[in-house]
Protein backbone atom coordinates (compact mmCIF):
# COMPACT_ATOMS: atom_id res chain seq x y z
CA UNK A 1 0.00 0.00 0.00
CA UNK A 2 1.19 3.63 -1.36
CA UNK A 3 1.33 6.68 0.24
CA UNK A 4 -1.34 7.89 -1.98
CA UNK A 5 -3.55 4.89 -1.21
CA UNK A 6 -4.39 6.25 1.95
CA UNK A 7 -6.38 9.08 0.14
CA UNK A 8 -8.84 6.96 -0.05
CA UNK A 9 -11.31 6.99 3.02
CA UNK A 10 -12.27 2.91 2.19
CA UNK A 11 -8.64 2.13 2.15
CA UNK A 12 -7.54 4.40 5.31
CA UNK A 13 -10.31 2.96 7.36
CA UNK A 14 -9.18 -0.57 6.12
CA UNK A 15 -5.56 0.15 8.01
CA UNK A 16 -6.72 1.66 11.07
CA UNK A 17 -9.06 -1.27 11.85
CA UNK A 18 -5.96 -3.59 11.47
CA UNK A 19 -3.38 -0.88 13.40
CA UNK A 20 -5.34 0.42 15.99
CA UNK A 21 -5.43 -2.79 18.17
CA UNK A 22 -1.44 -3.12 17.91
CA UNK A 23 -1.21 1.04 18.74
CA UNK A 24 -3.67 0.44 21.51
CA UNK A 25 -1.37 -2.71 23.26
CA UNK A 26 2.01 -0.49 22.87
CA UNK A 27 0.56 2.46 24.19
CA UNK A 28 -0.65 0.69 26.88
CA UNK A 29 2.62 -1.34 27.50
CA UNK A 30 4.57 2.10 27.27
CA UNK A 31 2.36 3.83 29.57
CA UNK A 32 2.91 1.44 32.37
CA UNK A 33 6.59 1.35 32.07
CA UNK A 34 6.25 5.34 32.10
CA UNK A 35 4.26 5.28 35.27
CA UNK A 36 6.44 2.93 36.98
CA UNK A 37 9.30 4.83 35.95
CA UNK A 38 7.73 8.01 36.95
CA UNK A 39 6.99 6.41 40.81
CA UNK A 40 10.38 4.97 41.13
CA UNK A 41 12.58 8.41 40.37
CA UNK A 42 14.46 10.30 42.73
CA UNK A 43 12.74 13.23 44.54
CA UNK A 44 14.53 16.48 43.15
CA UNK A 45 17.08 18.25 45.47
CA UNK A 46 14.37 21.25 45.39
CA UNK A 47 11.13 20.69 44.43
CA UNK A 48 11.18 17.24 46.67
CA UNK A 49 8.63 14.64 45.33
CA UNK A 50 6.43 17.27 43.03
CA UNK A 51 8.68 16.92 40.03
CA UNK A 52 6.73 13.70 39.45
CA UNK A 53 4.04 16.25 38.26
CA UNK A 54 6.32 16.83 35.63
CA UNK A 55 6.17 13.80 33.48
CA UNK A 56 2.53 14.23 32.89
CA UNK A 57 2.68 18.09 32.57
CA UNK A 58 5.55 18.11 29.86
CA UNK A 59 4.17 15.29 27.43
CA UNK A 60 0.59 17.29 28.31
CA UNK A 61 2.70 20.77 27.33
CA UNK A 62 4.36 19.01 24.19
CA UNK A 63 1.52 17.78 22.54
CA UNK A 64 -0.85 20.68 23.16
CA UNK A 65 2.09 22.27 20.04
CA UNK A 66 2.27 18.79 18.15
CA UNK A 67 -1.13 18.78 17.87
CA UNK A 68 -1.69 21.86 17.15
CA UNK A 69 0.94 21.72 14.22
CA UNK A 70 -0.41 18.46 13.08
CA UNK A 71 -3.60 20.56 12.41
CA UNK A 72 -1.62 23.22 10.21
CA UNK A 73 -0.21 20.58 7.99
CA UNK A 74 -3.24 18.79 7.59
CA UNK A 75 -5.30 23.12 7.26
CA UNK A 76 -2.10 23.01 3.98
CA UNK A 77 -3.45 19.46 2.97
CA UNK A 78 -7.32 20.90 2.73
CA UNK A 79 -6.42 24.28 1.17
CA UNK A 80 -3.51 23.59 -1.48
CA UNK A 81 -4.05 20.06 -2.25
CA UNK A 82 -7.72 19.37 -1.35
CA UNK A 83 -6.69 15.68 0.03
CA UNK A 84 -9.77 14.19 1.26
CA UNK A 85 -8.94 13.05 4.56
CA UNK A 86 -6.76 16.68 5.50
CA UNK A 87 -9.81 18.05 7.01
CA UNK A 88 -11.17 14.58 8.81
CA UNK A 89 -7.71 14.75 10.34
CA UNK A 90 -7.63 18.29 11.48
CA UNK A 91 -11.62 18.07 12.86
CA UNK A 92 -10.54 14.90 14.93
CA UNK A 93 -7.31 16.20 16.02
CA UNK A 94 -8.97 19.31 17.92
CA UNK A 95 -10.90 17.96 20.50
CA UNK A 96 -7.87 15.81 21.56
CA UNK A 97 -5.53 18.66 21.02
CA UNK A 98 -7.96 20.89 23.14
CA UNK A 99 -7.92 18.11 26.26
CA UNK A 100 -4.41 17.62 25.91
CA UNK A 101 -3.81 21.34 26.69
CA UNK A 102 -6.05 21.85 29.46
CA UNK A 103 -4.38 19.44 31.24
CA UNK A 104 -0.91 21.22 30.37
CA UNK A 105 -2.95 23.90 32.30
CA UNK A 106 -3.88 22.66 34.89
CA UNK A 107 -1.43 19.94 35.82
CA UNK A 108 1.03 23.19 35.50
CA UNK A 109 -0.91 24.94 38.02
CA UNK A 110 -1.17 22.03 40.20
CA UNK A 111 2.86 22.23 39.81
CA UNK A 112 3.43 26.12 40.07
CA UNK A 113 1.14 26.27 43.33
CA UNK A 114 3.28 23.94 45.70
CA UNK A 115 6.36 25.91 43.83
CA UNK A 116 5.87 29.50 42.94
CA UNK A 117 3.35 30.08 45.73
CA UNK A 118 0.40 30.66 43.04
CA UNK A 119 -1.79 28.35 41.20
CA UNK A 120 -1.68 30.89 38.42
CA UNK A 121 0.35 34.27 36.73
CA UNK A 122 -0.58 36.04 33.60
CA UNK A 123 3.31 35.45 32.57
CA UNK A 124 3.90 34.77 28.77
CA UNK A 125 3.91 31.37 28.26
CA UNK A 126 0.40 30.61 30.69
CA UNK A 127 -0.60 33.26 28.97
CA UNK A 128 0.49 31.94 25.72
CA UNK A 129 -1.30 28.20 26.11
CA UNK A 130 -4.27 29.73 27.45
CA UNK A 131 -4.41 31.50 24.74
CA UNK A 132 -3.88 28.02 22.34
CA UNK A 133 -6.95 26.55 24.57
CA UNK A 134 -8.99 28.70 23.49
CA UNK A 135 -8.62 28.50 19.64
CA UNK A 136 -8.61 25.37 19.73
CA UNK A 137 -12.38 25.40 21.49
CA UNK A 138 -12.75 28.60 18.81
CA UNK A 139 -11.98 25.73 16.11
CA UNK A 140 -14.52 23.18 17.33
CA UNK A 141 -17.42 25.44 17.54
CA UNK A 142 -16.25 26.92 14.17
CA UNK A 143 -16.92 23.19 13.21
CA UNK A 144 -19.87 22.96 14.64
CA UNK A 145 -21.86 26.37 13.22
CA UNK A 146 -20.89 25.73 9.85
CA UNK A 147 -23.28 23.34 8.09
CA UNK A 148 -21.37 22.71 5.11
CA UNK A 149 -18.78 20.96 5.37
CA UNK A 150 -16.44 22.42 2.81
CA UNK A 151 -16.79 26.02 3.93
CA UNK A 152 -16.39 24.43 7.45
CA UNK A 153 -13.37 22.81 6.42
CA UNK A 154 -11.83 25.94 4.29
CA UNK A 155 -12.51 28.29 7.36
CA UNK A 156 -10.96 26.16 9.72
CA UNK A 157 -7.99 25.73 7.75
CA UNK A 158 -7.48 29.21 7.53
CA UNK A 159 -7.87 29.98 11.34
CA UNK A 160 -5.79 26.71 11.96
CA UNK A 161 -2.84 28.27 10.16
CA UNK A 162 -3.57 31.80 11.64
CA UNK A 163 -2.76 30.44 15.05
CA UNK A 164 0.57 28.50 14.06
CA UNK A 165 2.30 31.86 15.22
CA UNK A 166 1.06 31.05 18.31
CA UNK A 167 3.38 27.83 18.35
CA UNK A 168 6.46 29.78 18.02
CA UNK A 169 5.50 32.43 20.63
CA UNK A 170 4.79 29.50 23.20
CA UNK A 171 7.84 28.10 22.87
CA UNK A 172 10.10 30.88 22.65
CA UNK A 173 7.93 32.60 25.09
CA UNK A 174 10.45 32.06 28.47
CA UNK A 175 13.89 33.14 26.28
CA UNK A 176 11.75 36.35 24.95
CA UNK A 177 10.11 38.01 27.86
CA UNK A 178 10.72 37.26 31.71
CA UNK A 179 8.67 34.67 32.86
CA UNK A 180 7.80 32.61 35.84
CA UNK A 181 7.83 29.64 33.62
CA UNK A 182 11.45 27.95 33.64
CA UNK A 183 13.16 28.11 30.23
CA UNK A 184 13.69 25.09 28.11
CA UNK A 185 15.17 21.92 30.07
CA UNK A 186 15.21 19.27 27.37
CA UNK A 187 14.83 20.63 23.55
CA UNK A 188 17.46 23.18 23.69
CA UNK A 189 21.03 24.16 22.21
CA UNK A 190 23.66 22.04 24.00
CA UNK A 191 21.07 19.49 24.79
CA UNK A 192 19.09 18.08 27.63
CA UNK A 193 20.11 19.90 31.18
CA UNK A 194 17.99 17.35 32.99
CA UNK A 195 19.27 14.28 35.02
CA UNK A 196 19.36 11.09 33.21
CA UNK A 197 16.96 9.94 36.44
CA UNK A 198 14.63 12.23 35.34
CA UNK A 199 15.06 12.34 31.61
CA UNK A 200 14.32 8.73 30.60
CA UNK A 201 11.54 9.08 32.48
CA UNK A 202 10.29 11.64 30.82
CA UNK A 203 10.90 10.85 27.67
CA UNK A 204 9.29 7.36 27.94
CA UNK A 205 6.30 9.11 29.10
CA UNK A 206 6.61 11.63 25.75
CA UNK A 207 6.70 8.45 23.68
CA UNK A 208 3.68 7.18 25.48
CA UNK A 209 1.61 9.95 25.41
CA UNK A 210 2.90 10.46 21.59
CA UNK A 211 1.29 6.55 20.90
CA UNK A 212 -2.07 7.62 22.53
CA UNK A 213 -2.42 10.79 20.63
CA UNK A 214 -1.83 8.58 17.56
CA UNK A 215 -4.16 5.65 18.69
CA UNK A 216 -6.87 8.48 19.82
CA UNK A 217 -6.65 10.31 16.30
CA UNK A 218 -6.92 7.26 13.98
CA UNK A 219 -9.93 6.34 16.34
CA UNK A 220 -11.82 9.76 15.97
CA UNK A 221 -10.77 10.16 12.36
CA UNK A 222 -12.32 6.76 11.66
CA UNK A 223 -15.58 8.44 13.47
CA UNK A 224 -15.74 10.92 11.14
CA UNK A 225 -15.16 9.53 8.36
CA UNK A 226 -18.52 7.34 9.24
CA UNK A 227 -19.89 10.22 10.30
CA UNK A 228 -19.47 12.08 6.44
CA UNK A 229 -20.96 8.69 5.07
CA UNK A 230 -24.05 8.81 7.71
CA UNK A 231 -24.37 12.45 6.32
CA UNK A 232 -24.09 11.06 2.50
CA UNK A 233 -26.42 8.75 3.43
CA UNK A 234 -28.96 11.08 4.44
CA UNK A 235 -28.52 13.22 1.65
CA UNK A 236 -29.30 10.83 -0.67
CA UNK A 237 -32.28 9.49 1.24
CA UNK A 238 -33.66 12.99 1.45
CA UNK A 239 -33.17 13.78 -2.45
CA UNK A 240 -34.90 10.09 -3.39
CA UNK A 241 -37.41 11.37 -0.78
CA UNK A 242 -37.61 14.52 -2.62
CA UNK A 243 -38.37 12.81 -6.39
CA UNK A 244 -40.83 10.43 -4.99
CA UNK A 245 -42.96 13.12 -3.18
CA UNK B 1 7.29 5.54 48.60
CA UNK B 2 6.52 9.30 50.00
CA UNK B 3 4.91 11.91 48.10
CA UNK B 4 5.87 14.56 50.96
CA UNK B 5 3.73 17.58 52.15
CA UNK B 6 2.78 18.00 48.68
CA UNK B 7 1.08 14.83 47.77
CA UNK B 8 -2.46 16.14 47.33
CA UNK B 9 -0.81 18.13 44.41
CA UNK B 10 0.79 15.08 43.15
CA UNK B 11 -2.20 12.61 43.14
CA UNK B 12 -4.62 15.05 42.00
CA UNK B 13 -2.47 15.91 39.13
CA UNK B 14 -2.42 12.48 37.78
CA UNK B 15 -5.73 10.87 39.14
CA UNK B 16 -7.29 14.27 36.58
CA UNK B 17 -5.05 13.12 33.53
CA UNK B 18 -6.10 9.68 34.02
CA UNK B 19 -9.92 10.76 34.10
CA UNK B 20 -9.82 13.01 31.34
CA UNK B 21 -7.94 10.02 29.25
CA UNK B 22 -11.16 7.87 30.26
CA UNK B 23 -13.29 9.81 28.61
CA UNK B 24 -11.38 10.60 25.58
CA UNK B 25 -11.43 6.82 25.35
CA UNK B 26 -15.37 6.62 26.15
CA UNK B 27 -16.35 8.96 24.28
CA UNK B 28 -14.83 8.35 21.00
CA UNK B 29 -15.51 4.46 21.69
CA UNK B 30 -19.29 5.71 22.42
CA UNK B 31 -19.23 7.59 19.13
CA UNK B 32 -17.95 4.87 17.10
CA UNK B 33 -20.78 2.77 18.55
CA UNK B 34 -23.71 5.28 17.19
CA UNK B 35 -22.14 5.79 14.14
CA UNK B 36 -21.96 2.40 13.08
CA UNK B 37 -25.48 2.02 14.54
CA UNK B 38 -27.06 4.86 12.72
CA UNK B 39 -25.21 3.39 9.06
CA UNK B 40 -26.66 0.00 9.71
CA UNK B 41 -30.34 1.98 10.75
CA UNK B 42 -29.96 3.76 7.35
CA UNK B 43 -28.59 1.13 4.85
CA UNK B 44 -31.74 -1.19 6.65
CA UNK B 45 -33.90 1.62 5.48
CA UNK B 46 -32.80 1.43 1.88
CA UNK B 47 -30.30 3.89 1.94
CA UNK B 48 -27.49 2.99 -0.70
CA UNK B 49 -23.90 4.52 -1.17
CA UNK B 50 -23.15 5.86 -4.70
CA UNK B 51 -20.33 2.94 -4.86
CA UNK B 52 -23.17 0.29 -4.23
CA UNK B 53 -20.56 -0.52 -1.07
CA UNK B 54 -21.94 -1.44 2.32
CA UNK B 55 -21.57 2.30 4.24
CA UNK B 56 -20.17 -0.10 7.18
CA UNK B 57 -17.21 -1.59 5.11
CA UNK B 58 -14.65 -1.27 6.70
CA UNK B 59 -12.43 -3.67 4.51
Amino acid sequence: MTLIDLANPTRFLSLTTRLLPWLATATVVLLAIGLYQSAMAPDDYQQGATVKIMFIHVPNAWLAMFVWGVMSVAALGTLVWRHPLADVAAKAAAPIGAAFTFLALVTGSLWGRPMWGTYWEWDARLTSVLILFLMYLGLIALWRAVEDPSRAARAAAILTLVGAINLPIIKFSVDWWNTLHQPASVMRMGGPSLDRAFLIPLLVMAVAFSLLFLTLHLAAMRNEILRRRVRALQLIQAQAGQRSA
Amino acid sequence: MSLGPYADFIVTSYLLVAAIVVLLIAWIGIDYRRQKRILSELEAGGAVRRSGRSATDMR
